[in-house]
């Protein structure tokens, strides 16, 4: 292929995104699971880089998980999102930046069908005034977090204390990625980078003086699945999935996993829990598993910010051999305690997994 | 599947193996239940049939990529390939069968289809099909949809979130690891000291949602359908129920956690 051909095709799937008039729909999973990446996002992104975005408390949960769990019909889950979306216009906001990729993609496919069948849209828009009183303008644009982070990723980069590089040898830290399903398998061109060669998070890392690592199970789903993981007798086939995964990737020493999805994490994370503990198997060095980050934890800790802070103690893999091994500053005694230092006592430690 | 004597006679179609109380036996349609056309007509109105179901050409492309195909007896092509044909005895043991609940919804056979179809997008139309019509209770797949609505529906409903700290059971998910069981004893302090505002008015983490916005919700669910589509599937749960012997603690308890032989590749 011609290098003028290249670029075109890689043209179509990059973002213009605008710089300002975001509101931030927040992530169910994530609040629950990883509460200081959502902070973090904000605090970085707005406090610190100076963005405008809005976190605004009356919007609620897109129903997405239920949506794709098929517990409620199309109509209920449009009409939620169509609150999300007057909300927005109330809060005189154009842009929407949801922090959950399950809540990104439920976006995006609106707005597709209502573009393909504005006779859908409108049926939404009486549903939504009969049951709220509410009006809303369409986004303009919808990015999900990461987009932004990718979007910003140099000024943070300006600003960071550290690089993901190993202190004794200066060599870049080996990191693999997992993109959420949900964040460029359906549409594409909403993701940078489309489905085969997204960049979003390899920008990141790249960026912010790490290696990204190829592994043939890259762009393998996690096992999500929604009910194949939120019912009990289905969870082989998350576990399942994500054992692909690990065995995929640990011929390549991965010092780190970056993630972009509420689910993944916590799967990536606590199904090597559970296949230390059935198995006896681990994928890091010395009996450690490997860690999984969120990008705004990633982020936090390039800029400096308390491992602690972040929420790295509830991570079930330990953290602290990658924490050394790029040189940052922690407090071990710190990890499990309260607000103002108080004692909350620890958690038990796996019998199969090396943790602290 | 349908399925003929050796003399090429009809004799019904295939819906599936059934598990009543330990109890395997096989279930198959009748012809005369057969109703040509009408079952098809009510799939095509799902939008997500019409954006999913263009002109499928048989790759099995869809099948490779897919990871429920890997792990469950799924094929993805072939249920593709029974909706075109339109024969409603077909789809309508498509709708009571273990396999349309197979799928992950995780979309990647939307990504590589040749023909840009969505498996996953007609999974779930096949799926909304089969709980309004009450088959959904034929399958043990299908029955889950019981514990699933009350799960998700009721955090909605109650906090507003799809999932939330007071409801998660680690009994439920012993997976979450004892960091989260010490988490979770702790959340008020844990929270607490990554920022969140937890269970309080005004914005941030896992705040607690206003009864206005609490009551727009629920009245989302009243105009759009999603409170009748938890009352069907409450209504056909405790038919099967009663079907089966079970109070309905012990309905929930056993669709939540009960897998029988037979749904695996490598059994």
């Amino acid at each position: 292929m011609i290098y003028q051909g290249k670029q075109k095709i890689w043209s179509d799937y990059q973002k213009d995104m605008p710089e300002d008039g975001w509101f931030y729909a927040r992530s169910c999973i994530r609040q629950n699971f990883f509460p200081a990446s959502e902070k973090y996002f904000l605090t970085i992104c707005r406090d610190v880089l100076g963005k405008d975005i809005i976190d605004n408390e009356h919007h609620t949960t897109c129903g997405g998980i239920s949506y794709h769990s098929d517990t409620i019909p199309q109509e209920t889950a449009m009409t939620i999102v169509a609150r999300q979306f007057s909300i927005m216009t109330e809060c005189g906001c154009r842009n929407i930046v949801p922090s959950c990729i399950t809540s990104f993609g439920n976006y995006t496919e609106i707005l597709e069908t209502w573009r393909e069948f504005p006779e859908l849209e409108a049926r939404i828009r009486e549903m939504l005034w009969k049951s709220c009183r509410r009006e809303f303008e369409k986004p303009e644009y919808v990015a999900h977090a990461s987009d932004l982070m990718y979007k910003w990723r140099n000024e943070i980069a300006e600003r960071a204390r550290y690089r993901l590089v190993d202190k004794e040898t200066g060599e870049p830290i080996r990191v693999v990625e997992h993109i959420g399903c949900h964040y460029s398998k359906m549409f594409p061109h909403k993701g940078i980078g489309g489905a085969e060669y997204p960049c979003v998070l390899s920008g990141m890392i790249n960026s912010w003086g790490g290696e990204m690592v190829d592994y043939p199970e890259r762009r393998h789903c996690c096992g999500f699945g929604f009910r194949q993981y939120l019912v009990k007798a289905n969870r082989g086939y998350s576990i399942s999935n994500t054992h692909k995964k690990f065995e995929s990737m640990e011929p390549y020493h991965p010092d780190m996993i970056i993630t972009n999805c509420p689910g993944c994490p916590y799967f990536l994370d606590r199904w090597q829990y559970v296949i230390a503990e059935m198995e006896g198997r681990t994928y890091g060095r010395d009996g450690f598993g490997i860690p999984v980050f969120t990008y705004e934890e990633v982020a936090g800790l390039v800029m400096g910010y308390d491992p602690w802070d972040l929420g790295l103690q509830l991570h079930q893999v330990a953290v602290e051999p990658l924490l050394d091994k790029i040189g940052v500053e922690y407090d071990p005694k710190a990890k499990y305690l309260g607000l103002n230092r108080k004692d909350i006592m620890k958690p038990e430690l796996p019998k199969g997994l090396r943790c602290f | 599947m349908p399925i003929y004597r050796k003399s090429g006679r009809f004799i019904g179609t295939f819906v599936g193996f059934i598990s009543v109380r330990g109890r395997i036996t096989l279930q198959f349609l009748k012809k005369d239940d057969r109703q040509m056309g009408k079952l098809y007509e009510e799939l095509s109105k799902d939008y997500r049939l019409k954006e999913g179901l263009k002109t499928c050409i048989n790759c099995g492309t869809c099948t490779a990529i897919c990871p429920a195909a890997e792990f469950y007896r799924y094929d993805p092509r072939k249920i593709i390939d029974t909706v075109q044909r339109k024969d409603d005895a077909e789809i309508e043991a498509l709708l009571k069968s273990e396999t349309i609940w197979y799928c992950g919804e995780c979309m990647s056979c939307m990504t590589r289809c040749p023909r840009k179809n969505a498996v996953g997008m007609v999974i779930m139309a096949l799926r909304n099909l089969s709980t309004r019509l009450g088959y959904f209770t034929c399958s043990e797949k299908g029955r889950q949809l019981y514990p699933l609505s009350h799960a998700l529906n009721g955090n909605i409903l109650e906090y507003g979130y799809c999932i939330h700290p007071e409801t998660f059971r680690m009994e439920d998910h012993p997976e979450a690891g004892p960091v989260y069981a010490w988490h979770l004893e702790h959340r008020e302090d844990s929270y607490a000291r990554l920022g969140a505002n937890y269970n309080r008015p005004g914005p941030g983490t896992l705040r607690k949602i206003d009864r206005q916005d609490l009551d727009e919700l629920k009245a989302i669910y009243d105009v759009t359908g999603g409170t009748e589509r938890m009352e069907t599937i409450d209504r056909y749960s405790e038919e099967k129920a009663a079907e089966m012997g079970m109070s309905m603690e012990e309905y929930m308890e056993y669709t939540f956690g009960h897998c029988s032989p037979g749904h695996f590749n490598d059994e």
